[in-house]
């Protein structure tokens, strides 16, 4: 008698397993985007930003995000949705971010995040582009009488963040110039400021925007300078999820859309009037000419509807990047035919 | 029929069955999300492994207790954390129980002003959220300590200034035979002390077991110092210039200002618990213990270490041990304020640049199941020596 209810367990436990492999098992590999038609089902477009940068992705005082991470967002939240503010907001700290996406809590990552082998590679994710091309520098104080990197001798403290590429590009660089150091990373950036600017460390190393962005929250933001060195590329981009490609190519072309826009001259302001355009290069922008948002299952006005509620690349960077004194020159930010490295294959 | 069987006559049985179940209940929920984890990084292109162990973890840590730079593996960075982890935890339960026993003595004083001062330090600590403690000690002393140049000077060997503790770096030659012999040193009082209970015990016979100790623990290494050419010789930190205004030391040993905040805020946090701990011991002895002691002869030293003490103990150890845990496990918010232990370090650096949250989660997990359950081990052996002994 025992062992019949034994045999029963044993049953019981091994269609349990079989029920639970059989739900894991369905899913990716099919040709529909499931990403979308949650989006769809939803209503908004899960995005997920970084927990206060000035000019990236920062909440005002009434929690509205802005910035141009955030406005990757809100592209992607036009095309699919029709409505640019459709987009609910995760803030999350740099350990949690690539967890975040890669298990479903958001489906865009736009958190200045840069661009690897590693990541791209190795933990299912998927960088769709760069929306700004940065590189990691040093912020040191005006009266210590640092004037470049040459200047940093052995025994320096550095403050910075981890879980960043900034620790690792912070030890190439101290060990290429074979000075020893000390590295301070604290979890939040708030905190890393605020050791830097009671004198815990000797300079701030982060992405020179971040640097820029930073420098505003100091107690006395004149008193400390960026130096002139950028000791890495960091290719900020957005991210999603490895395995849904239609997705993928969404959020892509939905950045590419607003580069391609101020190439082309095409704002917010004067997109609907160029709907006739001699020009099918804007009239494919527009949506006036060509079938390309059938490519994702879109109608043909998404890349017009980004245009409109978000603005042009130009316009985005100026509004929240120059006009906030964060970085007033556009640098490498630049259209390539600007003397910058913005460059987007053509929308065709 | 079957459950008449069960109920009556196979106890064995009838306690085994719903153990059973549970088990494979809760086996099968744990199988259920681990396939369906496994299936889904399988879907997404991520890998299951721990093969990540041995990589180049190519960050640097601030401190370390062993060697370690960003040329050594993840493996190593964990280690890393994990002694920093201890080190924060072992320096707060020491300073933790002092000043815990110290508290909960003076909440008891006939002294109005100690009783009531005790008091109220019991009550601020106790009620303010350890985080916000943590970030108070850590910027409160960044804020309130002097930059290197001006730092607080000790007779000119030790400095302690907003960069660090600078202390004298021990450098030793023969440490070897030194550490034996302190080894040695204490194997031979355990000897003394169990010849002096012997004394005790069949002859009456006092002996000073406190003063022959602590010669012993002294004259052991000092012999070796004499005649085993161990020597110890001290290297003092130095002010160094590293441009106009910037100034560090160099030489000697640097105890970072986060460990020191983190120390403070842990121990000055959890002394007011193992306070009340000890308030309630001491209170739970019953006067009449005391007065009957007193009757027999035995003086105030005495009754407190002979009478009160042992029976206090029973009623402090279970819940001090709670509160050891506690602290080895707060001492996780060390990530705050850039404390590298085991969270900053491993669940913080090494998940980011592996990307390998499932595997270091359950490790980081793991390590402080097993810090937890070697305190408890611990502490449940201290408590049962404490035990009453019935004959």
């Amino acid at each position: 008698m025992i062992k019949s209810i034994k045999t029963w367990i044993l049953v019981g436990f091994a269609s349990l397993l079989l029920v639970a492999c059989g739900q894991g098992g369905g899913g990716a590999g099919s040709k529909k985007s499931k990403t979308l038609d949650n989006t769809k089902k939803a209503g908004f477009v899960k995005c997920g930003v970084s927990q206060g940068l000035p000019g990236f992705s920062n909440a005002d005082e009434a929690g509205n995000w802005t910035g141009i991470d955030v406005d990757v967002c809100r592209a992607v939240a036009a095309a699919v949705l029709g409505d640019a503010d459709k987009v609910k907001y995760t803030p999350l700290s740099a350990k949690e971010r690539f967890t975040a996406l890669t298990s479903g809590e958001i489906d865009v990552l736009a958190r200045n995040t840069t661009w690897t082998l590693s990541r791209d590679a190795d933990i299912g994710l998927t960088f769709v582009g760069v929306n700004f091309y940065d590189g990691q520098g040093f912020m040191v104080r005006k009266n210590s009488g640092i004037n470049s990197v040459n200047d940093f001798k052995n025994g320096i403290s550095a403050c910075t963040n981890t879980g960043t590429t900034t620790e690792l590009n912070m030890r190439d660089f101290f060990n290429s110039k074979n000075i020893s150091y000390e590295p301070i990373a604290f979890e939040k950036a708030d905190e890393v400021v605020a050791a830097y600017d009671a004198g815990r460390c000797d300079t701030y190393t982060t992405d020179k925007s971040g640097l820029a962005a930073q420098r505003t929250k100091m107690s006395n933001p004149d008193e400390h300078k960026v130096l002139p060195e950028t000791i890495s590329k960091e290719p900020l981009g957005p991210v999603v999820r490895q395995g849904d490609a239609v997705w993928e190519d969404i959020v892509r072309w939905s950045l590419n859309t607003m580069i391609e826009a101020e190439e082309y001259g095409v704002n917010s302001s004067n997109a609907s009037s160029l709907k006739d355009s001699e020009n099918p290069a804007i009239k494919r922008l527009v949506g006036s000419e060509g079938e390309l948002g059938a490519a994702f299952g879109l109608d043909n006005d998404w890349s017009l509807r980004i245009i409109e509620q978000v603005g042009n690349y130009g316009e985005s960077y100026k509004k929240h990047i120059a006009d906030t004194g964060i970085l007033p020159n556009r640098g490498p930010n630049q259209l390539w035919t600007k003397g910058g490295i913005l460059y987007v294959p053509p929308a065709r | 029929m079957i459950f008449k069987k069960f109920n009556i006559e196979n106890k064995k049985a009838r306690d085994l069955i719903p153990q059973a179940i549970t088990v494979l209940a809760l086996l099968s929920v744990i199988v259920y999300f681990a396939t369906n984890a496994q299936i889904n990084m399988g879907n997404r292109g991520i890998s299951f492994g721990f093969g990540f162990l041995n990589q180049e973890a190519s960050f640097d840590i601030t401190f370390s207790m062993i060697e370690y730079d960003g040329s050594h593996s993840y493996g190593r960075a964990f280690l890393v954390g994990l002694l920093n982890t201890i080190l924060v935890s072992v320096i707060g339960i020491f300073f933790a129980t002092i000043m815990g026993v110290i508290v909960g003595v003076s909440r008891l004083s006939d002294n109005y002003l100690i009783a009531k001062v005790a008091e109220w330090y019991v009550e601020i600590f106790r009620n303010i959220p350890l985080i916000l403690q943590i970030f108070f000690w850590y910027f409160a002393a960044l804020r309130a300590l002097p930059l290197p140049e001006n730092g607080i000077s000790f007779y000119d060997i030790s400095f302690l200034t907003i960069k660090g503790w600078y202390v004298p770096k021990f450098i030793w030659t023969n440490f070897n035979i030194f550490l034996l012999s302190i080894i040695a040193a204490f194997i031979a009082i355990y000897f003394i002390n169990s010849y002096a209970t012997k004394q005790r015990e069949q002859f009456g016979k006092q002996i000073p077991t406190l003063i022959i100790s602590f010669l012993t623990l002294i004259l052991i290494p000092l012999i070796t110092f004499l005649f085993l050419g161990v020597s110890l010789t001290f290297e003092y930190p130095v002010l160094k210039q590293l441009s106009p205004t910037v100034f560090t030391y160099a030489g000697g040993v640097s105890i970072i200002p986060e460990l020191i905040a983190l120390a403070l805020a842990l121990s000055m946090y959890t002394a007011t618990f193992i306070a009340e701990n000890v308030r309630a011991g001491i209170l739970g002895v019953g006067k009449g213990q005391k007065e009957a002691a007193a009757s027999i002869g035995l003086n105030k030293n005495q009754i407190l270490k002979l009478v009160v003490m042992p029976q206090a103990l029973r009623i402090i150890i279970p819940p001090t041990t709670n509160q050891y845990l506690n602290l080895t496990k707060n001492s996780s918010l060390a990530a705050a304020i850039a404390y590298p232990d085991i969270v900053l370090v491993f669940a913080g650096t090494a998940l980011m640049q592996t990307g390998r949250a499932i595997e270091i989660i359950s490790i980081t997990m793991l390590t402080y199941l097993t810090l937890s359950i070697s305190i408890s081990i611990f502490m449940n052996w201290y408590n049962k020596k404490m035990a009453i002994k019935e004959k």
